[in-house]
């Protein structure tokens, strides 16, 4: 162990990696003195946790119905959050909703800042008229309020958690593009890209090869720091029926669902609700840290 | 430099390469093409939208039985015969001229239906937008006075619980709480039923916003009811923008108390809270304009979820009643609606923002 922290430390590193590798470890070490930022790490460890061991968590399934059980308050031996009403486990729903949550940020992470990242860095790099249409775009889809063209694009497309996630992506790229584009155009005119241009190498190599590695890590806390707004798109048109259908424990339409009875029967309403918002501040709270960690604006301080 | 129309999020607001001749008059010229390239856009992309939806508008018209040359004569009214750029050249001209189509659902303009809900989700966001800012700007300016303290760590976890919160979710919470268990507040609508009535029948009414109506009728009573049922809507969306606008005061202010002028203030003598709330402040102001307009045009957005909880007739109860009736052409005027006012807040700020900070104008 200490020899692995002399090697992570050490001033004069062999090579690329080692490098690399000292400058996460001290990243890491800074992120671990900040007791927001780890809170959120541990509830977005755990959010990974229950969705990859959904079944060793859950006390029942989540979409078997039992009308003997049906709306049993938070307490009842055996469901310790009560029952829908459809008598199926709150917390099993909750615990298998983790998964398609995620699947959902998944999806959109993979989706929507690759699409910013091109769009950004094709834009600075080519600079004049290919850079005022492509912005130009982006302002475009800027200026749509996100959840409403998120909702027009659903309604075109019909509800689904997969046509949810293509509304989302569809809705979040423009501003990875804009951070790739400023990013973008501070290596432009470096030495190195001149040196790799000299060698012969298209523009192609230089934008995927030697201009986007430089964009990402300010891409990557901003995925982080949007996942909570994503979660919560997500969960919103899933509230208005348009994105996961039943019996899907989706946390959102779970929300939908007891909404009827909330006066009398408000545990239905309330707990996927709780849930939303423990993981979206979990994102938000690591996004935070990381920002205040990684970037090196903030780092000077 | 190519200085970005739209300022984002976490970023202030970029200042500007300098220009010859009315730099202010060339700017707003500039950016009011700007705002006209982004709302053709804008309308370029609803129009798509409208074309690929499943939906046969001119079937929704002439009905299912219909006789092929009822159905050709719908489709030609239309102008659905045209090639798709003269079709949208039609439908630009049209929004320009107020034209929005027509509801599928109630056979009526969709500009007038519009004009008639827009008025309670803008009362909605207006009265949140005050609650933010004057809870949000000294909450912010706490923080920042205090950097590391107890107030700042709470304040910026409120914050951040504010980022964090399913609204939809958080207006359920508030109606059980406050109006179901406490009975502090009024239920869902605008009004008691009772009241409805009378404000429909013996009251003139001015602006469409209950509130103000009320208070230029002298009818107290309905005002204070009306007052009890917005509260809650209001004092939600106003938690959601106090989280963004406290966290950019804080920002915006820690930024400022470096500054040498304020050492040279605090130097000469000059009591702390003058120093913060004249000094700093009037320079602060600058930069928070834009974030107050934007999150302005975020809570109109973020009225679409909150009206549907609290039965709130405004637009986003119109678009969403709208959606589920398959009326699209509903659905994309209210999307342009919310649109043109998002773009249009985003351009004023920024003008507004040259006017303010003579350093912007260059």
């Amino acid at each position: 162990m200490t020899t692995l922290r002399a090697w992570l430390t050490d001033p004069n590193p062999g090579s690329r990696r080692p490098a690399r590798l000292g400058q996460a470890w001290l990243a890491w070490l800074r992120l671990r003195r900040t007791p927001l930022a780890m809170s959120g790490l541990a509830i977005v460890s755990l959010l990974l946790a229950m969705a990859a061991f959904a079944p060793l968590f859950a006390t029942h399934d989540p979409t078997v119905q039992d009308l003997t059980q049906r709306l049993l308050p938070p307490g009842t031996p055996g469901h310790w959050l009560g029952t829908d009403d459809f008598g199926r486990d709150i917390w099993s729903r909750i615990v298998h909703g983790a998964r398609i949550t995620l699947y959902i940020v998944a999806l959109v992470a993979l989706t929507a800042p690759p699409l910013g990242l091109l769009i950004g860095t094709v834009a600075g790099y080519f600079g004049g008229w290919v850079d005022e249409v492509l912005m130009r775009l982006t302002d475009i889809f800027l200026a749509f309020p996100r959840l409403i063209l998120a909702l027009a694009l659903v309604a075109v497309l019909g509800p689904g958690i997969f046509n949810a996630v293509i509304a989302i992506a569809l809705t979040a790229w423009p501003p990875y593009a804009r951070v790739a584009r400023a990013e973008t155009l501070t290596v432009r005119n470096s030495d190195y890209i001149a040196a790799v241009r000299l060698q012969g190498a298209g523009a192609g190599r230089i934008i995927l090869g030697h201009v986007m590695p430089m964009c990402l890590p300010s891409v990557i806390i901003r995925v982080t720091l949007d996942m909570a707004g994503v979660i919560l798109i997500a969960a919103g048109l899933g509230f208005l029926g348009l994105g996961a259908q039943p019996p899907l424990p989706e946390w959102g339409l779970m929300i939908s669902s007891g909404r009827k009875f909330l006066f009398e029967q408000w545990w239905v309403a309330t707990m996927p609700g709780l849930a939303i918002f423990f993981v979206s501040l979990g994102f938000n709270l690591l996004g935070d840290g990381l920002r205040d960690v990684l970037d090196p604006r903030s780092a000077s301080r | 430099m190519r200085r970005p129309f739209f300022s984002q999020m976490t970023s202030a607001p970029p200042t500007s390469a300098p220009s010859r001749g009315f730099p202010l008059l060339r700017q707003i010229a500039s950016g009011l093409f700007t705002l006209a390239i982004t709302l053709i856009g804008l309308l370029l992309v609803t129009f798509l939208i409208g074309r690929v939806v499943p939906i046969d508008p001119v079937l929704s018209i002439v009905g299912e039985r219909a006789t092929a040359a009822q159905y050709e004569a719908a489709r030609q009214a239309l102008g659905l015969d045209e090639p798709l750029w003269r079709q949208f050249a039609i439908y630009v001209t049209d929004a320009l001229q107020g034209d929005l189509g027509t509801s599928i659902r109630t056979r009526e303009p969709i500009a007038g239906e519009i004009a008639r809900y827009f008025p309670a989700t803008l009362e909605l966001a207006t009265l949140g937008t005050i609650i933010g800012v004057l809870v949000g700007v000294p909450a912010g300016v706490l923080a920042a006075t205090r950097p590391g303290s107890l107030a700042d760590q709470i304040v910026r976890l409120v914050g951040l619980m504010g980022y964090s919160m399913p609204v939809f979710w958080l207006g359920l919470i508030g109606l059980l709480v406050f109006y179901g268990h406490l009975g502090w507040v009024g239920g869902p609508g605008r009004l008691d039923p009772a009241y409805e009535m009378m404000l429909e029948f013996s009251m003139t009414q001015y602006t469409g916003a209950i509130l103000i109506d009320t208070a230029l009728n002298g009818a107290w009573d309905v005002f204070t009811n009306a007052l009890s049922h917005i509260i809650l809507p209001a004092g939600l969306l106003g938690y959601v923008s106090m989280a963004y606008i406290s966290r950019m005061t804080r920002s915006f202010m820690m930024n400022e108390l470096g500054q040498e002028y304020i050492t040279t203030a605090r130097v000469k003598g000059m009591p702390e809270w003058r120093v913060i709330w004249v000094h700093a402040m009037r320079n602060v102001m600058v930069p928070l304009i834009t974030v107050i307009a934007l999150s302005y045009a975020y809570l109109l957005e973020g009225s679409v979820l909150t009206e549907t909880i609290f039965a709130w007739p405004g637009l986003g109860s119109y678009i969403t009643d709208a959606l589920f009736t398959a009326d699209m052409p509903a659905v994309l005027g209210g999307t342009i609606v919310v649109g043109v006012v998002f773009v249009t807040l985003n351009m004023a700020s920024d003008i507004l923002y040259r006017l303010i900070d003579p350093r912007a104008r260059g």
